[in-house]
């Protein structure tokens, strides 16, 4: 009976004897430590049901909340029982009702029997780990910390708050340097009989009494003055989300916590029976080895934390709908929106699609239905292209189609006619690629066979809604990637522009440069119209410069050769 | 949130208990087993109409994820179904003749129901026709999920209708007593929901899926709500305000993260679109007990006369929660 354990019990007293049995079948002595709000019939059964077995003890019981005094007190209590009447125990296991011996006990046994001298505590100073929770961590051993955490959180803020602003410090016992880690250890006598027989031992427990959390930093901290050898970790298994609450393990983690390489997990949710089947048995029948693989438990709850604290940036759904900047990517991946292109270039869309091997969209946003790729009514997750279900929600129709189509890039083109609504959302979203060509829906309407005045009239309003669209754009809080020519700019040199643009998007055959050039729209007397819609009062200054009257010789931007080869 | 306005809840509260309490007179117990209730069960609370054929399979399905007790008003039906609840042993029934219109679509009875028997306990509100999914339901009973409720002080859970269809016509396949539904009714809509948050009452409303898609292209404000919260650890001041869509005190609407990370959350899968749909259309156009005047059923029916088809070519196949999570319909957060 080299190893005593002191198990600390409050609820699912039945798992608790079981576990308490499988123990004391290996030999080792228990001290138990049940908590005071377990009702005195039900300790009084749990006490009964445990009469058969032969060094069990029961110690004085204390109340034990989380994070309080009283799971130190009692761990004292009980490990004071323990050196006292088991003078053969060398190391002493600190345990709780729900944890699960996941490898025979002798085994154990034997693993501290070859390390006599050594003390199984983690332990870490403050400045070292990040484990804090409530962003504590030197300030838990010198402010005051009265109030529950759990139960009065607003008077515990308000007071910690209170204690940083007056500058109210504690005064730390000399000589120890606080430590913490978790609060499940394994201890040797000598060390554990030195801490609890310390004379400082009352200054001690009174300064420690008002830190934060003292289970976790009392041990952790004293162990430091006395222990020979101290391996700082624990060898229990158990895991913390992000509050600071333990883990718990079911049926479904069998094979997880096979190939975990801790002798304890904690903690084991009582009803899982699959998991106290397999893991307390006889050495005889407990299950062939597996080889150890912790680093697979660590990862799968790390993901959990970061799932409640990050989530999936860019997913909107019922448990995660961020409020505005802690969205985390307003959107899943990136795409590229074009303005002007299409009006420009009049075989655009295959073009890129072909240049760039992304999924390009029409007009999506268009008053009448989202133009998806290829014709199509309905896009990946069943997102319709009805004009009145976008319009309703559009931030929700982008956020969609970028969220159902993750691994493949979105390419879509906008402009004037189609819905603003979405402006600022794209503008903001830094996954977002906008390249606009200003002024090129003149194009369409150069292109139209409209009364004059009607073309008038729609010239001054696109102009005017693209305008501000670009005021969006050009704003401090843009953070999409933008970038904006005129279109007199871009007719001068276009490949240049549609090179760049197509090497952000990072497409498969671009290294050796663009084979072909989109074909240009035969902008053949388009100077003399934008000259037309000047004299008739309206002053399109959008798309820049161009030559006011035209003359068929002179060399004219819509006369480039349509087709490049660099 | 002012005193003023938190006041006018609490008067809004205070008024779904009165109205809860007026309309139990129109409760009338057929069997109380409630008897049987220990501290701990999970309670299950169910209003229902001539569901007799889905019967077998809801009480199969959810005693099979631990559910302890169910606790059904019976609502007039003339198919049987009331006499097959009342064999159960673990049912306790009521049977009323009220109006399910003006008992608000059942919540003031069931609110009555709860206060009475589920405070402290944690209760399931689900109709006939939704089955309750949750993170890992395949590997732990649903005991598993309000221990662990528990231990993070949280005391609602969400989960979203999931509207489920068959591939082909609704009524192809006719629904055999005590199938599994999903069997028929296999495909739902991926990713074409819409959120906002409902600033008086801190929930979220979801709209979108198939019913939005085919019968409200046209007019999507009138979609129907997704957002539920069907498991509460009841307090006997709790009150459903609007079918289970939102409750008061408002913190319980809270199932939902604001700071970017996921809670946990679950999905009722919605099998109300079987071979027995088209009838019941019908039935409830005549009877104008349900919502906005059974708009609902109104859109339904005239859209269901010429393409009686919710599958597109990118509706989903339902396989099970993981596929769910992965899709983003519901989340793990932090249980693992």
């Amino acid at each position: 009976m080299s190893v005593g354990i002191v198990m600390l019990v409050h609820t699912a007293l039945a798992r608790a004897e079981q576990v308490a049995r499988h123990w004391s079948a290996a030999g080792c002595p228990l001290v138990i430590h049940a908590d005071v709000s377990v009702p005195n019939k039900t300790f009084r059964a749990f006490r009964e049901a445990l009469s058969d077995l032969p060094d069990v003890r029961f110690s004085r019981r204390h109340r034990c909340e989380w994070g309080t005094w009283g799971l130190v007190a009692a761990s004292q209590a009980a490990s004071q029982i323990m050196l006292d009447e088991f003078p053969k125990v060398r190391h002493v296991y600190l345990a709780s009702g729900s944890c699960l011996p996941l490898r025979p006990v002798e085994e154990l046994i034997d693993y501290l029997a070859e390390r006599p001298q050594t003390d199984f505590i983690e332990s870490a100073t403050t400045a070292d780990v990040p484990w804090t929770i409530g962003g504590l961590d030197a300030e838990r051993f010198t402010l005051r910390f009265p109030f529950s955490w759990r139960r009065h959180r607003y008077l515990f803020d308000k007071y910690v708050a209170l204690q940083r602003t007056l500058r109210l410090r504690r005064r730390i016992p000399p000589g120890i340097v606080p430590h913490m880690g978790s609060q499940w250890w394994c201890l040797t006598r000598q060390t554990l009989s030195a801490i609890l027989s310390d004379p400082e031992r009352a200054t001690y427990d009174r300064y420690f009494s008002k830190v934060w959390i003292p289970d976790e930093a009392y041990f952790q901290t004293l162990a430091r003055q006395y222990s020979r050898r101290i391996e700082s970790r624990s060898l229990t298994l158990s895991k913390f989300d992000y509050q600071g609450k333990p883990h718990i393990f079911y049926d479904d983690h069998l094979q997880l916590l096979r190939r975990s390489d801790c002798f304890v997990a904690r903690k084991i949710w009582p009803r899982a029976n699959r998991l106290y089947d397999a893991f307390l048995t006889d050495a005889a029948h407990a299950m062939k080895k597996t080889e150890p693989n912790p680093g697979k438990i660590d990862r799968i709850f790390a993901k959990a934390v970061e799932r409640r604290t990050r989530g999936r940036p860019g997913l909107y759904m019922q448990s995660r709908f961020p409020v505005e900047t802690r969205e985390n990517g307003l959107t899943s991946a990136q795409y590229s929106m074009f303005q002007g292109f299409t009006e420009l270039f009049e075989n655009f869309e295959p073009w890129l699609a072909r240049a760039t091997g992304t999924r390009v969209h029409g007009h999506i946003f268009a008053p009448e239905r989202a133009e998806f790729c290829d014709d199509q009514t309905v896009m990946n997750g069943a997102l319709s292209d009805s004009a009145a279900l976008r319009d309703y929600n559009p931030h929700a129709f982008l956020a969609s189609l970028i969220w159902n189509t993750r691994g493949e890039r979105q390419c879509f083109q906008f402009g004037p006619c189609d819905n603003q609504a979405i402006n600022w959302d794209i503008a903001k979203d830094p996954n977002a690629q906008i390249s606009v060509i200003s002024g090129a829906w003149a194009v369409t309407l150069f292109q139209s066979n409209r009364n004059f005045a009607d073309i008038r009239r729609e010239a001054a309003r696109l102009q005017q809604i693209e305008s501000k669209h670009l005021e969006i754009l050009r704003s401090s809080w843009t953070k999409a990637r933008v970038r904006i020519w005129t279109m007199a700019e871009f007719i001068e040199a276009p490949m240049e522009p549609l090179q760049t643009i197509i090497d952000e998007i990072g497409a498969q055959q671009t290294t050796r440069g663009i084979a072909e050039a989109p074909k240009m729209a035969d902008l053949t007397g388009f100077g003399q119209f934008l000259q037309n819609l000047k004299n008739q009062g309206m002053h399109p200054y959008l798309m820049g410069n161009f030559p006011v009257a035209h003359s068929p010789h002179a060399p004219q931007a819509g006369k480039r050769k349509p087709y490049l080869v660099r | 949130m002012s005193f003023v306005q938190s006041y006018r809840m609490r008067l809004r509260r205070k008024h779904a208990k009165a109205r809860a309490f007026r309309k139990h007179f129109a409760l009338r117990p057929v069997v109380d087993r409630t008897g049987q209730i220990r501290p701990g069960h999970i309670l299950l609370f169910s209003t229902m109409r001539d569901e007799h054929v889905r019967l077998p399979y809801f009480l199969e399905y959810y005693r099979g994820l631990g559910v302890d007790h169910f606790l059904i008003v019976d609502n007039e039906s003339s198919d049987g179904g009331g006499d097959y609840l009342a064999d159960q042993p673990d049912v306790s029934l009521w049977h009323t003749r009220g109006s399910y219109r003006r008992s608000r679509f059942g919540v003031d009875w069931l609110n009555w129901l709860q206060a009475r028997y589920g405070h402290g306990h944690w209760t399931l509100v689900v109709d006939p026709d939704e089955l309750f999914i949750y993170p890992f339901c395949d590997t732990r009973p649903i005991g598993a999920l309000t221990d662990w409720l528990d231990g993070s002080n949280v005391r609602s859970f969400g989960a979203m209708l999931l509207d489920m269809y068959p591939k082909g016509r609704l009524d192809s396949v006719p629904y055999r007593r005590g199938q599994d539904p999903i069997e028929i009714a296999s495909w739902f809509d991926p990713g074409n929901y819409m959120i906002e948050k409902n600033r008086k009452y801190g929930n979220l409303w979801i709209q979108g899926g198939p019913r939005a898609r085919v019968f409200f292209q046209d007019m999507p404000k009138k979609a129907p709500a997704l957002n539920k919260i069907p498991l509460v650890k009841w307090h006997r001041r709790y009150a459903y305000i609007s079918s289970t869509h939102m409750l008061l005190p408002r913190g319980l609407n809270l199932v939902y993260d604001e700071w970017g990370g996921e809670t946990a959350s679950g999905v009722l899968l919605h099998a109300k679109f079987l071979d027995t749909f088209t009838h019941k259309a019908e039935e409830e156009m005549e009877r104008r007990q349900h919502y906005r005047a059974s708009i609902e059923y109104k859109a339904y029916m005239e859209n269901l006369r010429d393409t009686p088809e919710l599958w597109c070519k990118w509706s989903e196949k339902y396989i099970n929660w993981r596929q769910l999570e992965i899709l983003g319909l519901m989340s793990k957060g932090n249980w693992a």
